[in-house]
């Protein structure tokens, strides 16, 4: 239960009682309602997230992109729960563009410290950083933070609004607010007097807001801890839901882009006669952005424009990278050969002299390498743009509306407040959704369309051949075993490229990105293990291919470099792999517990008969505590990933079936890229095309799945990309168990077949 | 060029090469069938022609036969296609992007096979891709939907002449 002070209202000092973060009308002080702008006659609106109708419906904001993650659906039960209704009582709306409903969640999970680090400099760090959130004003959804952002902000709204319309009730009804209900669109009293919400609406917002908001304890809940009925599920079961591709406007025109696939490079000649007899094309435009160089085609339909784009006669100007991966890769394995440097995110005791006086015997070394990795949203990236009367209009399925929109005013020359971005749901992010070249080649079309608007569809094939790759990365890992055979020194050194400076260079050319990048060690520098020497160190590679964020980002790959490693220190100690991370993390008791509610659930200890074996992996991301155990089977046709158990720790499930859902989905994520995914380069361009030669699983390999839910910790973590760190290195350890084989680049289908 | 979809006839004027898929989108306004590959990769475009499950973007729009069915023509008269009502209670969609696709696909299943073993799911729904992984719900959804869905008497017939 928690209690805002009146001043938090008055005076905005951000101070809360009642061990609340964030006041939330002191954090939202910086912006105004954006609700307020928009109002239809006889409409209410209390704070950013609530509106009541003139018919008396109640319309909860949801500010963050839906893209399968079921984050409208937790999102309005926050505020339904404290506004006292059942979710089918409310309508849920994506609502506009606006500073207002900033994430601040998401810089603070950008920080340079680890989510262990609770002492007093990256807790000052993450203060300030939420000091800066209002200020920066981002409108994203990523970092899996849209819920832990929302947890006190979104209820306050509710506890608001309900607290406002049930004093103007009492009024009313002459009756204490305390025996007031909900009744649909009317408030009802004990005695069956009633009064409609849309009759009281206006007087109601017009009141002071009182001196305290009482949230409701946990143990009263009535939505939130349990499952809901996902509110975009009729739309999405019926072909009713509106994604970015299937906006449709009066006098719309289609279109598509062909970018240089050499990524970086200009246009050296071009003949666009061919393009232009297609039947249907309106115009052929040029593109030279920030983001790339090509063409952009205009037509009457979309096949028309994807017909003529495949007609266009080009020679690319070259990358300015090494053409073809082995040259691309070398540079990764000359750069953890070479001379030890970058920056030791951990640096427990003292590695270097832990390993000078080593007997040779006693240190194991080994190099691990991932590929790059394609984001491969179901649905194609797409934007649709209007440019008329100085005026940008952009539909889009987008994960950082107001970065677009600031990124699109400055393209076009004219001031934000001239872009309007209004988002549909999107068909999978994965992070490729916070990027905005999308919305600018639609936005640079539209200046072309006479003021028309233009649905711009990327096919498969420029999808694949032009997103901002998960990088690959390269690591030298070496363990000191003391002479009871437990690790006492670890030195792991990690090279891969700086996302954060490529987004950077894509976004904010102007801006030079410096200091650290956690991204770089996330997964290997900040997992609860104790070893006495402990040195994690990453190495920024310079490698000019436009890489971003892929779902768990970092963790993506040092999630299976660190715990395959972690398997390859069990096997020298001779010790079970369960055994061995238990007493490593016998500190955490958090962790612990998961891992012996894994070993429980898994039945690790029970023998598998001969053919079948299990694999083991930890990694905490995004503040959840995750293990996960894959059990893989030889078969006839290859190897077969049967089953996967997962244990997640992650604080409170405000929806359990969406946070199973997630895990799960995460899983799948995982899986599918540790088996048969990679994005390799030849003469400058990817060389995959469409999803026959970069597929994912598919439902004839999905395993089965058995999920528990802790909530042992006392701090909400992230779900959205949970599941899927720990997934690639559960499976390579498997793998090993079954086959003897140990194999440490990804796709693991470079060294076993599977089915 | 005439098409019949849903059981309405439609009048199109397009190019008879174009896909149905962009013809379904663009020129007859039903977009709930999704463009994910453009080369019978992903599912996401599955229709029903004649009882078939189709990828439309393959198929030339002039080249079809048949009626065509498509996601917007499952529900009756407000009430769900036992498909789709399984879809709702096992709560299956993610992003919902190719679960359009995975319907039909399921659908067309359930119609020719009303009582389809996990073999038969796999074989007949791995040509469906879903990013967000949600296999585990649309094989219990089928299972769920084979337990409510009425074998259609005309299939019946017409299967046993």
């Amino acid at each position: 239960m928690g209690k805002i002070l009146r001043r938090t209202f008055l005076i905005g000092t951000g101070l809360v009682a009642g061990g609340l973060a964030v006041g939330y009308y002191a954090a939202s002080r910086p912006w105004p309602n954006p609700l307020e702008a928009d109002l239809a006659p006889g409409e209410e609106t209390f704070n950013p997230y609530v509106k009541i109708g003139a018919d008396g419906a109640i319309t909860i904001i949801a500010p963050r992109a839906e893209m399968g993650q079921g984050v409208h659906t937790t999102l309005a039960a926050l505020v339904a729960e404290e506004l006292g209704v059942p979710l089918s009582a409310v309508a849920v709306d994506q609502g506009p563009t606006s500073p207002a409903y900033y994430n601040l969640a998401v810089l603070e999970q950008g920080g340079p410290f680890s989510e262990l680090d609770t002492s007093l400099m990256a807790e000052t760090a993450r203060k300030a950083t939420r000091a800066f959130g209002p200020l920066a004003g981002m409108q994203i959804t990523g970092s899996s933070t849209s819920v832990r952002d929302a947890y006190d902000k979104m209820r306050q709204a509710g506890a608001v609004a309900r607290t406002l319309l049930f004093a103007a009730a009492q009024e009313r009804l002459a009756t204490p607010a305390s025996k007031l209900q909900f009744d649909g669109a009317e408030i009802v009293a004990p005695s069956g007097r009633r009064v409609g919400i849309a009759s009281i609406a206006a007087e109601a917002a017009a009141l002071p807001v009182p001196d305290e908001i009482v949230l409701k304890d946990p143990a009263d809940w009535t939505l939130l801890g349990k499952t809901q009925q996902r509110v975009d599920l009729v739309d999405k079961v019926t072909g009713a839901a509106e994604f970015g591709i299937d906006v449709d406007l009066p006098d719309m025109l289609y279109g598509t882009v062909l970018m240089n696939p050499k990524l970086g490079g200009g246009i050296e000649t071009v003949s666009t006669s061919f393009a232009e007899a297609v039947p249907g094309v309106v115009k052929i435009v040029r593109l030279e952005t920030q983001l790339g160089s090509g063409f952009g085609v205009i037509a009457e339909n979309t096949w028309a424009a994807f017909q003529a784009a495949e007609a266009i006669e080009v020679e690319w100007g070259d990358a300015p990278y090494p053409s073809n991966t082995e040259s691309i890769m070398r540079v990764f394995r000359d750069t953890i050969e070479g001379p030890w440097k970058g920056s030791a995110w951990r640096d427990d005791g003292d590695v270097d002299f832990a390993f000078g006086d080593a007997p040779p015997d006693s240190i194991f070394e080994a190099d691990y390498e991932v590929p790059f990795l394609a984001h491969a949203t179901m649905e194609p990236m797409n934007a649709t743009a209007q440019f008329a009367n100085g005026r940008l209009t952009v539909w889009a399925p987008t994960q950082a509306p107001t970065l677009i929109q600031t990124i699109l005013a400055d393209a076009i020359g004219i001031d934000s407040d001239a872009v309007t971005i209004h988002s549909t749901y999107l068909g999978g992010g994965f992070r490729r959704r916070a990027e905005a070249d999308f919305a600018l080649y639609a936005a640079e079309l539209a200046r072309e369309a006479g003021g028309r608007p233009v649905k711009v569809t990327w096919t498969r094939e420029e999808d694949m051949a032009h997103d901002v790759y998960r990088p690959a990365a390269a690591g030298r890992f070496r363990v000191r075993m003391d002479v009871n055979g437990m690790p006492d020194a670890v030195d792991m050194r990690i090279a891969t490229p700086s996302i954060l400076k490529s987004i950077g260079k894509r976004i904010f050319p102007s801006v030079p990105i410096f200091g650290p990048e956690r991204l770089l060690t996330e997964g290997a520098f900040d997992q609860p293990y104790a070893i006495p020497n402990y040195r994690v160190a990453g190495i920024e590679i310079n490698m000019p291919i436009p890489v971003g964020f892929w779902r768990s980002v970092g963790y993506s790959y040092n999630g299976f470099f660190h715990e395959c490693f972690m398997d390859e220190i069990a096997e020298r100690a001779g010790r079970d792999p369960i055994d061995l991370r238990l007493q490593l993390m016998a500190d955490y008791p958090l962790a612990v517990a998961v891992m012996e509610k894994l070993r429980d659930i898994s039945n690790w200890d029970r023998p598998l008969r001969s053919g079948k074996a299990k694999g083991v992996a930890f990694t905490m991301s995004f503040g959840s505590w995750v293990g996960e155990v894959v059990q893989v089977a030889e078969t006839q046709d290859g190897l077969v990933v049967e089953k996967v158990w997962a244990v997640a720790d992650v604080g409170r499930a405000l929806d359990p079936g969406i946070v199973r859902a997630q895990i799960e989905s995460g899983i799948v994520f995982g899986l599918s890229a540790a088996i048969g995914q990679q994005i390799t380069f030849s003469g400058g361009k990817v060389d995959q095309q469409n999803f026959y030669d970069f597929d994912a699983m598919r439902i004839d390999r999905c395993p089965k799945f058995e999920i528990e839910i802790l909530e042992n910790s006392q701090a909400l973590g992230g779900v959205g990309e949970i599941g899927t760190p720990p997934a690639a290195p559960a499976l390579a350890n498997a793998v090993r168990s079954l086959t003897g084989k140990r194999i440490r680049s990804l796709p693991l289908s470079g060294e076993v077949e599977f089915a | 060029m005439q098409l019949t979809i849903n059981g309405d006839t439609i009048d199109l004027d397009v190019d008879p090469a174009m896909p149905l898929l962009w013809a379904l989108r663009d020129a007859a306004g039903l977009k709930g069938t999704k463009f994910g590959c453009g080369v019978a990769s992903c599912g996401a475009c599955m229709v029903i022609i004649d009882g078939v499950a189709t990828f439309s973007c393959v198929t030339a729009v002039g080249d079809v036969e048949g009626e065509v069915r498509t996601i917007e023509g499952l529900a009756k008269d407000g009430v769900f296609h036992p498909v789709q009502q399984a879809w709702i209670d096992e709560q299956v969609p993610q992003c919902g992007y190719c679960q359009s696709g995975q319907i039909m696909a399921a659908v067309a299943l359930l119609e020719e096979n009303p009582q389809p073993s996990d073999a038969d799911i796999d074989t007949a729904m791995s040509g469906n891709l879903c990013r967000c992984g949600t296999y585990s719900r649309i094989r219990a959804a089928i299972k769920r939907a084979a337990t409510t869905m009425p074998l259609p008497v005309e299939d019946q017939a017409a299967s046993e002449t």
